[in-house]
């Protein structure tokens, strides 16, 4: 696991090349402390910063291939390039080193670019193809590890973190007010867009070519639901085998490593059985870290005491506060490089910190599972507002939002009335593709009350929903509705803010690696293809999971009803001894300067805050969102020109190099 | 609505006023607001979401001493500036 950075363009010297490298690299060394490289050749060049984790010894890079003919900096883990050796060895292949970085190299000698689909992997990286004079990019399928990329004076640069490209002379951060807005609807914005105008990310599953000046994008693997009536032949018994099979297969190989592997226990169904798997695979020796949250309401510590007693771990947790939430979080978004409307991925921030502190890099997690095998509420909250739809006007069906939310106390004391008015399905909904998430979408876009009439003004006419409609893929609307729920979260909310601010940033914020059983292509390709009746059963969510997990998972683990993952929001921004970075990033002044929200209206929003008065979800987002926008912008906004330029006026500071580089 | 205007007490304050004050600082966030109508359902405009019902009977309960029973909490008597104060107006004169 690594940062990786380069360029391919304009031809440049090699000092030029060298410098703009090691800034680039700079940038990026909490990912890759252990090592760094860089490679230059005229026109392109690669650099490299490394963690160590598989052939310690060999795995220097950028590495080359043969005859220094092709050269790569890869971050990220090959899980199954044990076997890939193998099958290349018996072909007549030779290696130099054991690496999984030589294995790609040596695929992409054979087979080209179309050398992704040979691999199972977490994987961001680049190969320059001397003979070709090419620069070949290529990112995970899932979005496990990020990548980026601009051009500027006609050369493409690229990096894993948006913080390498600001090091590039030339680029500067200005906020791109779409992203903004899709943040504000779907809590990030729809990749390639990023918060940052002019910089892109590479979707996950794309590759990217560039040669001669010109760049070119395409997909190499999309998440693909069967037809509503076309379901996986089978009956539940050999599917649930199959999963299990599949599942203890994908842990087996994620556990490959040169370097211990530690395992994350939040104490809910997923976590516990990665852990258990892990556990049973190698049964000497597995550490588990774990967060116990101060408050009651989000804790899971009776949960993770079960587990570790079950298991035997060697278990470490870490209590975590409201005011631990508040001091972190600028330093979550700088990780993140992105306004966020949640504070979720701060204890997450904090836990890697432990893990890296005991000495750990790599750490499995069962994040991926609700999303797979169709664990969240949201997929239950779109099944019952069907079927009171069906019934419009009864009183006892609405009552069922109350089981589905046994957690949320604003719900439970919620009349029938307002329950069925809040999800009720208006008529035009229930033909909609977006159907399964319209109520999260316009409960999260009620927060845009707080955009300044610039921002409003900016944004007239500009659609976020519209937007997503038109990317779905052409045989959406043919697919069961768990499946289309699924994909909305599996294809665009996974990798769109899961594995971007809850998994690798704010892992590899502190050099450690997360790895996700659950996201094994192949488990996510068999998952899709199960009947949804087995994967939701009435409203019991992941039941073929549960089925799998029966044997390796303590009972009460087992059928524990799903506890979604979730954090103090407000409560963390609102304690009267919260840190003063944040009453002074909500002061008019600061607000009026950085132009993107309404600063009365953030006044009174600031007032309520004082009061101890926020507590509904769309306060909660727009007080998350609005702070870290903030502070986004003091990290990565540079302004040159103090005089009233805002963010909208197109004005870029001249150099974001010093700036950005140190931080 | 009309028998609380006509029949003022000494303890009443003018009901669609301070509603709408208190909306515009709690769920709009803007004052003096000629976005909101008084018509206006809260919900359809996105201001009212399930803890706003709540914080709003709180406010309804304390400000003008009244207590809203279980079933009294239904759109039909929160959900526009007008709808809350006939309701609430209703409710002082019974």
């Amino acid at each position: 696991m690594c940062g990786v950075a380069g360029y391919c363009g304009v031809d440049s010297s090699e000092d030029v090349g060298r410098s703009i490298l090691t800034d680039m690299i700079g940038a990026l060394r909490h990912r890759g402390p252990d090592d760094a490289g860089a490679y230059v050749d005229g026109n392109a060049g690669l650099g490299h910063a490394r963690l160590s984790i598989i052939d310690i010894g060999g795995g220097h890079q950028p590495m080359s291939g043969e005859r220094d003919a092709t050269w790569i900096a890869f971050n990220g883990e090959i899980f199954n390039y044990v076997e890939l050796r193998q099958e290349l060895i018996a072909e007549g292949v030779q290696f130099r080193t054991q690496s999984d970085t030589e294995v790609i190299l040596r695929l992409y000698e054979k087979l080209g670019g179309r050398c992704v689909e040979k691999l199972n992997g977490d994987f961001a990286f680049a190969i320059w193809d001397r003979t070709r004079r090419e620069l070949f990019l290529a990112r995970d399928r899932m979005g496990v590890r990020p990548l980026f990329y601009t051009t500027v004076g006609g050369t493409l640069y690229f990096a894993s973190e948006i913080k390498a490209l600001l090091a590039v002379p030339g680029v500067s951060a200005e906020l791109d007010p779409i992203a903004l807005d899709q943040t504000f609807t779907f809590w990030f914005p729809l990749a390639p867009r990023t918060h940052f105008k002019g910089i892109s990310e590479l979707p996950p599953g794309h590759i990217l070519v560039a040669r001669d000046g010109r760049t070119e994008v395409s997909a190499y693997w999309r998440l693909d639901y069967p037809e509503a009536d076309d379901p996986l032949d089978g009956d539940e018994a050999a599917i649930t085998e199959e999963v299990r099979a599949l599942l203890v297969d994908a842990t087996r190989i994620r556990l490959r490593s040169d370097v211990p592997v530690g395992s994350y226990l939040s104490g809910g169904l997923d976590s516990s059985l990665v852990t258990a798997m892990a556990k049973a695979l190698q049964p000497d020796r597995l550490t588990s870290f774990s967060i116990a949250f101060e408050d009651a309401e989000f804790d899971e510590s009776a949960f993770q005491d079960h587990m570790v007693k079950a298991l035997a771990t060697d278990h470490h947790r870490f209590g975590c506060g409201t005011r631990d939430i508040a001091e972190i979080f600028p330093s979550v978004v700088r990780a993140t490089e992105r306004p966020m409307l949640r504070t979720a991925p701060a204890p997450l921030f904090l836990l890697s910190r432990r893990v890296h502190e005991n000495g750990f890099k790599v750490v499995l997690t069962g994040e991926g599972a609700d999303e797979v095998f169709a664990g969240y509420d949201i997929f239950k909250e779109s099944a019952v507002r069907r079927f009171c739809a069906r019934q419009p006007g009864s009183h006892s069906r609405p009552m069922l939002f109350k089981r589905l939310y046994p957690y949320l106390p604003g719900l439970q004391n919620q009349q029938p009335a307002y329950l069925e008015a809040f999800f009720k399905a208006r008529p035009e909904d229930l033909h909609d593709p977006l159907f399964s998430h319209l109520p999260r979408f316009r409960n999260t876009s009620a927060a845009k009350v707080f955009y300044s009439p610039e921002m409003a003004r900016e944004l007239q006419g500009y659609d976020a929903l519209a937007e997503l409609r038109e990317r779905l893929p052409q045989d959406f609307s043919r697919w069961h509705r768990l499946s289309q729920a699924q994909y909305l979260e599996a294809a665009h909310l996974l990798p769109g803010y899961i594995l971007s601010s809850q998994g690798d940033r704010v892992a590899m914020a502190h050099a450690v690696e997360g790895r996700f059983p659950f996201l094994d292509h192949r488990v996510v390709e068999l998952a899709a293809r199960i009947p949804p009746r087995l994967k939701l059963k009435g409203l019991r969510e992941k039941h073929i999971l549960r089925e799998a997990a029966r044997d390796m998972l303590p009972t009460a683990v087992g059928n524990r009803p799903k506890q979604p993952y979730r954090a103090p929001d407000a409560q963390a921004f609102s304690d009267p001894s919260a840190p003063a970075w944040i009453a002074s990033s909500l002061s008019a002044e600061r607000v009026r300067e950085q132009g993107y929200f309404d600063a009365t209206a953030v006044a009174k929003l600031d007032a309520k805050r004082r009061a101890g008065r926020i507590a509904g979800y769309r306060d909660t987002v727009a007080l998350t969102g609005i702070l870290s926008t903030s502070v986004w912008h003091d990290s990565f906004c540079q302004r040159k020109n103090e005089t009233n330029v805002t963010f909208l006026g197109g004005h870029h500071a001249s150099s974001r190099h010093a700036a950005i580089a140190g931080r | 609505m009309l028998q609380a205007v006509t029949q003022p007490s000494l303890d009443d304050e003018p009901i669609a006023p301070a509603v709408r004050a208190f909306i515009e600082e709690n769920f709009l966030f803007r004052s003096n607001s000629a976005e909101l109508l008084d018509d206006q359902s809260l919900m359809a405009a996105d201001l009212l979401d399930s803890t706003g019902v709540l914080e709003l009977v709180a406010f309804l309960e304390e400000r003008f001493g009244i207590v809203m029973q279980d079933a009294e909490i239904v759109p039909e008597n929160l959900d526009s500036i007008r709808a809350i104060s006939a309701f609430v107006a209703r409710k002082r004169s019974s």
